[in-house]
């Protein structure tokens, strides 16, 4: 079983979840007598960076070169790796699931002949197989899942699989891309969100507000806590659709799916759509007037109480706690 | 411009859902089937495109019988024809093969633009646009919030973390359609009528031209289960100055988590 696992660079930094990943993969080439290699793409990889992947056990990485891949094409980084997965034989090929990793994947898969498995949060090798969870209906079940042979094209939630420090030595071989004519679009540019603060779909933390937050003014406050957190700020619906924050902020079944270390929901019922984007974070707390709000059903601490109290009492206090 | 919109026939979000027979089947609460929210602002997208360029709306599912509501809905909102692919073959197929058989109807269709929905609600896979533009060899991009055509420049912006990645690609091509891109519109009175004198082309596996060895390799269900339950949570009492203390305490020493 030969697994090859895709390190996302951005802005010249490997992406966490890539560790996540790659933690993953390696376990599983270990439970089965395998081989998991980390796979950098891009023409400005350093031989240093490709070899940090040593840090979670994996032995083997490559870079794969080609003037077409100096800037970011879906499907002509998804040919390439396909193309190389194809001549290696690596029987599968995982991503961490970040909005990189959800956009090639399903192109490798179509490309690579595979079935793709999306946004997986637990990994598992029973009787030689690899067997997969993944969530359906926004995380109201679980589907589990193997393909045959232990062929697949699979991404894992971000945030979800612990990075798992196992030191080796680790090769790096560099390697000309082979591309097919496909036709891609490419990335021409970025424009960054307004805040400074973290997108929630990559923060440990997050605190969000819901219509009890009464007003756009008031969301500054649950800002500045998230700024002491090093965090995200998240919204509900309601306080996206009454036009209080962006909609990059919510958090929910037609908004993002989160599932930070901390979720902090202030003002917010709990509505099943909600609790769709955030009840798989490990620590959730609810800050909320109403004692019956549903979202004390998944709490693991909650606060009966008005928010415009609380919410400046907790900023006090974390920001002690920092120093 | 011949625009082809994908669009699913889904349980709406209200519905609950529970695990029953150990893990063999799903129950549901609530049978309210609606047109893929996602799919909603790409049949707005292409309604607005073809008032713009002219040309012809044709909506597409792969599904049972069940699933012509969802095309006629789209066909409501204002699509000129629509095309639903069903055969007992079809169903319960990972998004790979769902893929390959739209592709495989394409392959005989002229399209200048495929618009699909950021992802099916329910099955939660956000895969198979992209695999279907993959599969026709046309440019993809997904999670689209803005979308500019000018001649056969297209050019699009997509969300991701903490911004916006700007996009550049020529006709025809596959975009996914995220939430910010439109509002999409009510079906009208009219629109409802004169969508159920409209076309649906059903076409089964044999018209196609496929059988079972057309699907490469399966997926193997294994089980459903349930989420893992969530541990019963405390609720802090006392006067808010203490319990924000006490809540701080928890998280730090008690959950670890600051
Ligand atoms: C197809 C579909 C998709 C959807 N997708 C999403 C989604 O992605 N994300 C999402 O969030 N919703 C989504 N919804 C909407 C969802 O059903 C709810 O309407 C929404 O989550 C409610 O937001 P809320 O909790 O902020 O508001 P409300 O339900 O109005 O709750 C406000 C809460 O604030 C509390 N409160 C008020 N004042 C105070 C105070 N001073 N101090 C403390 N507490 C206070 C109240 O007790 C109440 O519990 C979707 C709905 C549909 C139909
Ligand atoms: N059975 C289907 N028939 C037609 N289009 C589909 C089907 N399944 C998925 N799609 C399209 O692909 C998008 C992404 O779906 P999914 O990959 O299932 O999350 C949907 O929003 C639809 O536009």
């Amino acid at each position: 079983m030969k697994i090859l696992t895709y390190f996302e660079v951005k802005d010249g930094e490997i992406k966490k979840a890539s560790f996540e990943t790659a933690s993953k993969a390696a376990e599983i080439a270990e439970k089965l007598n395998g081989e998991a290699c980390a796979l950098f793409v891009g023409e400005n990889i350093s031989e240093e960076m490709a070899k940090s992947p040593s840090r979670v056990n994996i032995k083997k990485s490559y870079i794969l070169k080609n003037e077409s891949l100096k800037t970011f094409s879906n499907s002509i980084y998804a040919s390439a790796i396909s193309n190389f997965a194809k001549e290696r034989e690596f029987d599968a090929i995982l991503f961490p699931a970040t909005s990189t990793g959800k956009d090639l994947a399903p192109i490798v898969s179509a490309y690579f002949d595979v079935p793709y498995i999306s946004d997986v949060i637990k990994v598992d090798v029973e009787n030689g197989d690899v067997t997969f969870v993944k969530p359906i209906f926004s995380g109201k079940a679980m589907k589990k899942i193997s393909v045959e042979e232990n062929c697949f094209v699979a991404s894992l939630r971000v945030n979800v699989f612990p990075v798992i420090e196992k030191h080796c030595e680790t090769l790096v071989e560099s390697v000309e891309a082979k591309l097919d004519d496909v036709k891609s679009s490419k990335v021409t540019g970025y424009e960054k969100g307004s805040s400074e603060l973290l997108d929630v779909a990559e923060a440990d933390i997050i605190i969000s507000g819901g219509r009890g937050m009464k007003g756009p003014e008031n969301f500054e406050m649950l800002a500045e806590v998230a700024k002491l957190f090093g965090g995200a700020m998240g919204a509900s619906r309601a306080a996206v659709d009454a036009g209080w924050v962006p909609h990059s902020h919510q958090v929910g079944q037609t908004g993002k799916v989160v599932s930070p270390s901390l979720y902090i929901a202030c003002g917010i019922s709990g509505a099943i759509q909600h609790l769709a984007g955030m009840s798989s974070s490990k620590v959730i707390v609810a800050i909320n007037k109403d004692k019956d709000a549903p979202i004390f059903n998944v709490a693991t601490y909650g606060i009966v109480g008005d928010l415009f109290e609380i919410v400046p009492l907790l900023k006090e206090e974390i920001k002690s706690l920092k120093g | 411009m011949r625009i082809i919109t994908l669009v699913k026939h889904v349980r709406d979000t209200e519905t609950r859902v529970k695990v029953a027979e150990n893990g063999a089947k799903l129950e549901f609460i609530g049978e309210n089937w609606v047109l893929n929210p996602y799919d909603e602002f790409a049949v707005e997208e292409g309604l607005r495109l073809k008032e713009k360029f002219g040309g012809e709306v044709v909506a597409l599912s792969v599904g049972d019988e069940e699933s012509s509501k969802s095309l006629r809905q789209a066909m409501a909102m204002g699509a000129d024809s629509a095309i639903l692919l069903s055969d007992p073959l079809f169903n319960d197929l990972d998004p790979l093969s769902t893929a390959r058989v739209i592709a495989e109807q394409l392959k005989k269709e002229s399209f200048d633009l495929i618009l699909c929905g950021k992802h099916g609600v329910g099955d939660d896979n956000q895969a198979v646009g992209s695999i279907v533009g993959a599969l026709l060899n046309i440019p993809v991009a997904t999670v689209v919030v803005n979308l500019e055509i000018q001649g056969s420049d297209v050019k699009a912006k997509r969300e991701i973390e903490g911004g916006l990645e700007v996009l550049e690609m020529g006709l025809p091509c596959l975009i996914s359609c995220q939430k910010g891109l439109n509002e999409p519109r009510y079906p009208s009175l009219k629109g409802i009528m004169s969508a159920k004198k409209k076309e649906i082309r059903t076409i089964n596996a044999s018209v196609l031209g496929i059988d079972e060895k057309f699907f490469s390799k399966r997926i193997k269900f294994i089980t459903f289960l349930e989420p893992p339950p969530r541990p019963k949570g405390k609720l802090i009492k006392g006067e808010p100055r203490d319990a924000v203390k006490e809540l701080v305490k928890l998280l730090s020493e008690e959950a670890k988590v600051l």
